[in-house]
């Protein structure tokens, strides 16, 4: 067993400094109102003479102008549950402790390499985040937590060198129970190497079971006893903005900050979204939803980002925005797509799936779409409207109308057997099942939404006519003869006509 | 004054630099058309370049002089876009000229964001051919979508009122289509060769 521990002395503060674009002095300040001291403060207000433990009216004395925010125990609560569930990408056991989270490695030192090379990609997840952190590797949790307080990047691989590590580690940084540090240092034990040499049978009796036990644990002596972080299945993510904003531009930095830390999780998690809602929150609790919905599942940090913003750059703002929430309920697995060694395109070539959704984001999710044939020959229902994301499901819809279960095809075909009689002779009888079905009448290139009238002078007839009647089972008859007609523009039209007359012409598509 | 000199002699010395166009490498995009394929002189569409198509009205085989292009394409499984077409595309019809419609992808954008929506797919790289009819387009737009064409190695396709031809343009071929007395072709501008000066016939099968 070998655990890394992640050590966040900084954990409430990081997470306020990290969704600030400014650098200004800011502390944090906890305690009673009219008692209050600072527990943090950020590099500005340091370099101004603030210190932790300062009282907020001493600092006052010191610095006219500076932010001093509440500490807020819960959010820090939430961001280390958050970071635990970037850290289950590495380990499937992940516990919390006090301003720290530890790991266990031994098993995915395979997977992910090394330990200095694993403690270099941790660092860089951490940082990337905007947490400050500093690591330590040991064999049990408990001494890899007290190794990481002395000192940052303490690597004990073997039980073997625990002792020794841990020997010059002073009583007080050792996190065993508060009550007997105290009472230790009183006798002139200062180090844990002082006081693994004392008796056993001694300590138990001054001390009781509860440092033995304690110093059993940070041996190894004794099972760690932490509960295993389980990360939640639902991704919920709530900024307070600092001030009213009026301007979807002044969302964009926090969104980007969700949205990544979305993208963190989905990496833990090893999973994709497919659908969030930002939820953007008013006074009196007023809300606006902005729903992003995606064609298949997708994890990608920039991506994420640009399709929430193409979202909701759209919005109206009816009032100004006090805070920003991200919710993600529906995490489907993730599959990576994957790309042809011998393909042709430029390297640098955005995949087909990811032009699809930065279009859908802007322009709507209707506005990108494929088209696939029916078996209905009448013009105006012998196309469907398909927007899946893969190509396959086309196929399908061609092969089986109205049987398929994909709901987002809307069929306007009837399953049953169409008929078409063919003026032109041969009897043209559609087959039921055909992906591919070769129509032997000429077909236009360009369909009209709804047949118009054709203007201008008399067109002359080029081939036709083919007649089709069908559609007596739905109550949308049809009735036509078909003929290709040229124009006196020279366009060459498909039009119709009642059976049997030659005028009247109705447009129904272009030969382009 | 009087000293005359053979202008072979000034060539020979190296002094009289002489303009000549870059010659343009054979590209492999064939346009399916035999006589039009001879005439250009990539010997078919100019690759990764933007082509303009200058036409009366709808309808007067705007497409056909494309769909062999476009069916090679999409059976080849590379996607064809097309971006905010006046009509609806004919499955039957672009079927039987042999065009795949499962890589055929149509972007419904209002008229604001059809020169977007056209960039950013040529710029993508991942598609083959873009098709778009813009409806106000002026040089500088028309410059964006050629650069974008040559950066995403994509077959730009603007088609255009033939109003426009007069006015300068960007793009690396330009075409007249011409429907009466009879449809024919007419190349207004190609880079990298002589204008030809002939039509060329199009033929206009309903199949």
């Amino acid at each position: 067993m070998l655990w890394a521990c992640i050590l966040l002395p900084h954990l409430a503060l990081d997470g306020v400094l990290r969704r600030r674009a400014n650098h200004d002095p800011l502390v944090l300040v906890d305690g009673a109102v009219n008692a209050r001291s600072i527990v943090a403060v950020n590099a500005s207000a340091r370099e101004a003479g603030l210190r932790v433990g300062q009282r907020l009216i001493a600092a006052r004395a010191l610095l006219v102008k500076f932010e001093a925010l509440p500490c807020d125990h819960q959010a820090a609560d939430r961001w280390q549950r958050f970071l635990a569930a970037v850290a289950y990408r590495y380990s499937s056991e992940v516990s919390l402790l006090p301003h720290a989270i530890v790991l266990e490695v031994s098993g995915s030192l395979g997977l992910f390499g090394p330990w200095p090379r694993l403690e270099a990609t941790l660092r860089s997840d951490f940082s990337a985040l905007g947490f400050r952190h500093r690591i330590a590797v040991a064999p049990t949790p408990q001494a890899a937590y007290v190794l990481a307080g002395v000192e940052d990047g303490q690597a004990v691989l073997t039980p073997d060198h625990l002792h020794r590590a841990l020997q010059s580690v002073s009583t007080r940084k050792s996190r065993l129970p508060a009550a007997s540090i105290e009472a230790l240092s009183g006798m002139g034990i200062r180090t844990l190497g002082q006081l693994l040499k004392l008796p056993r049978d001694g300590l138990r009796r001054r001390f009781g079971v509860e440092l033995l036990q304690a110093i059993d644990r940070l041996l190894g002596d004794l099972p760690a006893g932490l509960d295993t972080y389980r990360p939640p299945d639902v991704f919920d993510l709530r900024v307070e903005l600092s001030h009213e904003v009026e301007n979807i531009a002044a969302l964009v930095f926090p969104l980007r900050r969700m949205t990544s830390d979305l993208a963190a999780y989905l990496a833990g998690r090893d999973g994709g979204v497919q659908r969030f809602v930002l939820r953007l929150e008013h006074r009196e609790g007023r809300l606006t939803e902005v729903p992003v919905g995606l064609l298949s599942p997708e994890r990608g940090e920039g991506m994420l980002f640009e399709l929430a913003r193409g979202r909701l750059e759209q919005v109206q703002l009816p009032e100004p925005v006090l805070a920003l929430r991200l919710i993600a309920r529906d995490l489907p697995g993730f599959v990576p797509a994957g790309r042809d060694l011998f393909d042709e395109r430029p390297a640098n070539a955005l995949p087909i799936e990811q032009l699809r959704e930065r279009l859908r984001a802007k322009l709507g999710d209707q506005a990108v779409y494929r088209l696939g044939s029916t078996t209905d020959p009448r013009p105006e229902r012998a196309q469907v409207v398909s927007r899946e994301a893969s190509t396959s499901s086309l196929l399908k819809a061609a092969t089986v109308p109205g049987r398929s279960p994909r709901a987002r095809l809307r069929h306007y075909a009837q399953p049953e057997r169409n008929q078409v009689r063919s003026a032109s002779g041969s009897g043209a009888f559609q087959p039921e099942s055909a992906a591919v079905y070769a129509e032997p009448h000429p077909r236009p290139t360009w369909l009209l939404d709804r047949p118009i009238p054709l203007r201008g002078p008399a067109p002359r007839i080029l081939a036709g006519p083919e007649r089709l009647e069908t559609g007596w089972w739905d109550g949308a008859e049809a009735c036509r003869d078909y003929y290709v007609v040229e124009t006196s523009l020279g366009q060459h039209a498909w039009a119709f006509c009642q059976p049997g007359e030659q005028s009247g012409w109705m447009l129904q598509g272009w030969f382009a | 004054m009087g000293a005359r000199v053979a202008l072979s002699n000034l060539l020979d010395a190296r002094q009289i630099w002489r303009g000549r166009a870059m010659p343009v490498p054979a590209g492999d995009q064939p346009t399916g058309w035999l006589a039009l394929d001879a005439a250009l002189p990539a010997g078919g569409w100019p690759d990764a370049a933007l082509t303009e198509i200058l036409l009366p009205v709808d309808g007067v085989g705007e497409l056909s002089l494309l769909l062999p292009t476009l069916a090679r394409l999409s059976q080849g499984k590379r996607a064809v876009l097309i971006v905010a077409p006046p009509y609806v595309p004919c499955v039957a019809g672009w079927q039987q000229h042999g065009v795949d419609m499962r890589r055929v992808e149509i972007v419904a954008a209002p008229p604001a964001d059809v020169l977007w929506a056209t960039e950013q797919c040529l710029r993508s790289g991942s598609c083959a051919a873009v098709l778009v009819w813009p409806r106000q387009a002026d040089d500088r737009a028309l410059r964006r979508l050629q650069v974008a064409a040559d950066a995403g190695k994509a077959l730009g396709f603007a088609f255009r009122d033939r109003k426009h031809l007069s006015a300068a343009s960007p793009a690396a071929l330009r075409l007249e289509i011409e429907a009466a007395p009879r449809a024919r072709v007419w190349v207004r501008k190609c880079r990298g060769g002589a204008v030809p000066p002939q039509p060329f016939a199009l033929s206009r099968s309903l199949h």
